[in-house]
């Protein structure tokens, strides 16, 4: 144990994803021996993420303003809406340069082991989007897990009746691997989704 | 396929050991208490990450020892491959195949494969449902990997089915609206009955495949007292046994059964609640078999998933954990005869001369910590 402020930052490091004690000790010391004008940029930084940046009030992304980037930007198109679960997968989507629509961040899946159902994502909020008539097709993003599965279909099912488009992303093999290096069953899994060419 | 060297470092009892075996019959002997089924158990965790007796890796550590080593050189089409699995308690097996380690430890399964008849496996003839499910899942996954993913997915759908259920259960109870959302049933009956449907299709098609080679096996180890047959039981209509077909009988019979579900808060319907039915004659194997039955039956269950891998073009080490002294002197000659002709097979018994003379092979002498082979 350490006195004062110093166990006090070793703490609050602590109570961070993915950081042990050993590793906030080592970052805390770091910080301690710092040059003062790095220190008070993190500091900045750390107040500035809390102060300003706020979900965007139509897709639910993170955002410095009322809208996200994306909202904003009018070269994109209203046609495509894409549904994924957290800001990171827009992230993942956008590195691709493929898609030009927009987002809607459900902020999760259902998952009723976690206690979370449509109520606590914002579905409402993506029918409420729906509702404009301009969206022609919905483009489901969720993970390929069994909760992001179970959030797709819920949505599928609310939507489709609306006259929408409704896709889900492809899965199986990683693309530019060799057939060898996959694992059975998602080999095995490829091989039952095979399709005509 | 077989086993050529196992070696074993602080695994159970065994600080240090290795032995060299060859294709053909192996017969361990030794005093009971010394660590024959220890050998047999150190191979059945190279083949399947699992032991056959314990449910957590921690007693497989020799007392006193952080970690134990199991190595093997399997030898399958005349090529040599040596697996080797460091098991560390609590934390992740390390896993090398050749030489080279390899990325999870699951990568070495296919390396070896093994059959392993264990008394534990009274339990498929006495035990619960779960059991035989186990059995029948277990041999699905052998056969088609795929069907570790189909598994897993549909135990992680009805574990959140369930989660739903009981939350809106004890919503009601305690007078609360919080959590008591049902909306989200319909989408979780949809995934239950696709994955359920592709289970139950592969144990349906298992089942009836396994059939023949479960009444043959226990013809061979039974004097002949009715025939064994297995059926599969399901709470669906399995008549037309395609995966649309099941899909659809699924999503039906939980439309029927939502209303207890939702009463009780756990799922009543699907593959988690069926059973493979065995029977002798025209009566269930389960409570209406002596003790003597029971036994042949589960050993013939083993032996039918042995003999299936073996049509599929697998040819597994079969291993026999104290066997022989269960049966009489007849019965013995006509399991020697039925499993002599296995690649390898590896035979523990207390007393050298329960083994038939019919079954030839080496002979290990097996003490405290030591094995060493008797010629």
């Amino acid at each position: 144990m350490y006195e004062g402020a110093i166990q006090d930052l070793i703490d609050e490091l602590g109570r961070l994803p993915g950081v042990g004690p050993k590793s906030a000790q080592r970052i805390a010391f770091h910080i301690l021996s710092a040059d003062p004008a790095d220190v008070t940029r993190l500091a900045t930084v750390l107040n500035r993420v809390k102060d300003q940046v706020r979900f965007c009030t139509t897709c639910f992304n993170v955002a410095e303003s009322e809208q996200c980037r994306i909202c904003r930007d009018p070269r994109r198109t209203n046609e495509f809406l894409c549904v994924v679960e957290e800001p990171k997968d827009v992230v993942a989507i956008e590195r691709t340069g493929e898609f030009r629509g927009r987002y809607h961040v459900l902020g999760g899946a259902i998952n009723p082991l976690e206690g979370i159902g449509p109520d606590n994502l914002r579905v409402r909020e993506l029918m409420a989007r729906l509702g404009s008539g301009e969206v022609k097709e919905l483009i489901l993003a969720t993970d390929p897990n069994t909760e992001g599965e179970a959030t797709a279909t819920y949505v599928a099912l609310l939507v489709k009746p609306m006259g929408i488009d409704v896709t889900r992303l492809a899965s199986g093999l990683p693309v530019g691997g060799d057939l060898e290096y996959a694992d059975e069953i998602t080999l095995g899994r490829a091989f039952e989704g095979r399709r005509a060419v | 396929m077989y086993v050529q060297r196992l070696e074993l470092v602080d695994f159970r009892s065994y600080e240090r050991v290795a032995i060299d075996l060859s294709a053909g019959t192996s017969v361990l002997v030794g005093p009971n208490g010394v660590g024959k089924t220890n050998l047999l158990e150190a191979l059945g965790y190279v083949a399947t990450l699992d032991s056959h007796r314990v449910a957590t890796d921690a007693p497989l550590v020799r007392a006193g020892a952080a970690a134990a080593v199991v190595r093997c050189l399997v030898v399958h089409d005349g090529r040599e491959l040596q697996v080797e699995l460091e098991i560390v308690p609590g934390k992740a097996n390390r896993a090398r195949l050749g030489r080279s380690p390899v990325r999870r430890a699951r990568d070495v399964l296919g390396a070896l494969r093994m059959v392993l008849f264990a008394p534990e496996d009274l339990e498929l003839v006495r035990g619960d449902p779960a059991e035989r499910r186990r059995y029948l899942d277990d041999l699905l996954v052998a056969r088609q990997p795929r069907y570790a993913g189909v598994r897993a997915d549909y135990d992680r759908v009805v574990k959140q089915r369930n989660a739903l259920l009981r939350t809106s259960y004890l919503a009601r109870k305690t007078g609360g609206t919080r959590g008591g959302d049902l909306s989200t049933l319909d989408v979780w009956d949809a995934h239950l009955a696709r994955h359920g449907a592709e289970l139950l299709a592969g144990r349906l098609e298992l089942t009836t495949a396994l059939g023949p080679f479960v009444a043959k096996a226990y013809d061979a180890v039974a004097a002949g007292r009715g025939a064994a047959g297995i059926a599969y039981r399901a709470g669906v209509d399995v008549s037309t046994p395609d995966r649309a077909h099941l899909e659809s009988a699924l999503l039906e019979a939980l439309a029927a059964s939502r209303s207890s579900e939702v009463e009780r808060g756990v799922t009543l319907t699907g593959p988690h609640r069926d059973d493979l039915v065995l029977t002798l004659g025209e009566l269930p194997a389960k409570g209406y078999a002596s003790h003597g039955e029971s036994w042949s039956y589960a050993l013939a269950l083993r032996l039918a998933s042995y003999d299936l891998l073996r049509a599929d073009g697998i040819e597994p080490v079969l291993a026999l954990d104290d066997v022989f002294a269960e049966l009489d002197a007849g019965r013995r000659e006509r399991l020697a005869e039925l499993v002599g002709g296995a690649s390898q097979l590896l035979v523990t018994c207390a007393v050298a001369e329960d083994v038939p003379a019919a079954l030839g092979g080496a002979r290990f002498d097996v003490a405290e910590g030591t094995v060493r082979r008797a010629d």
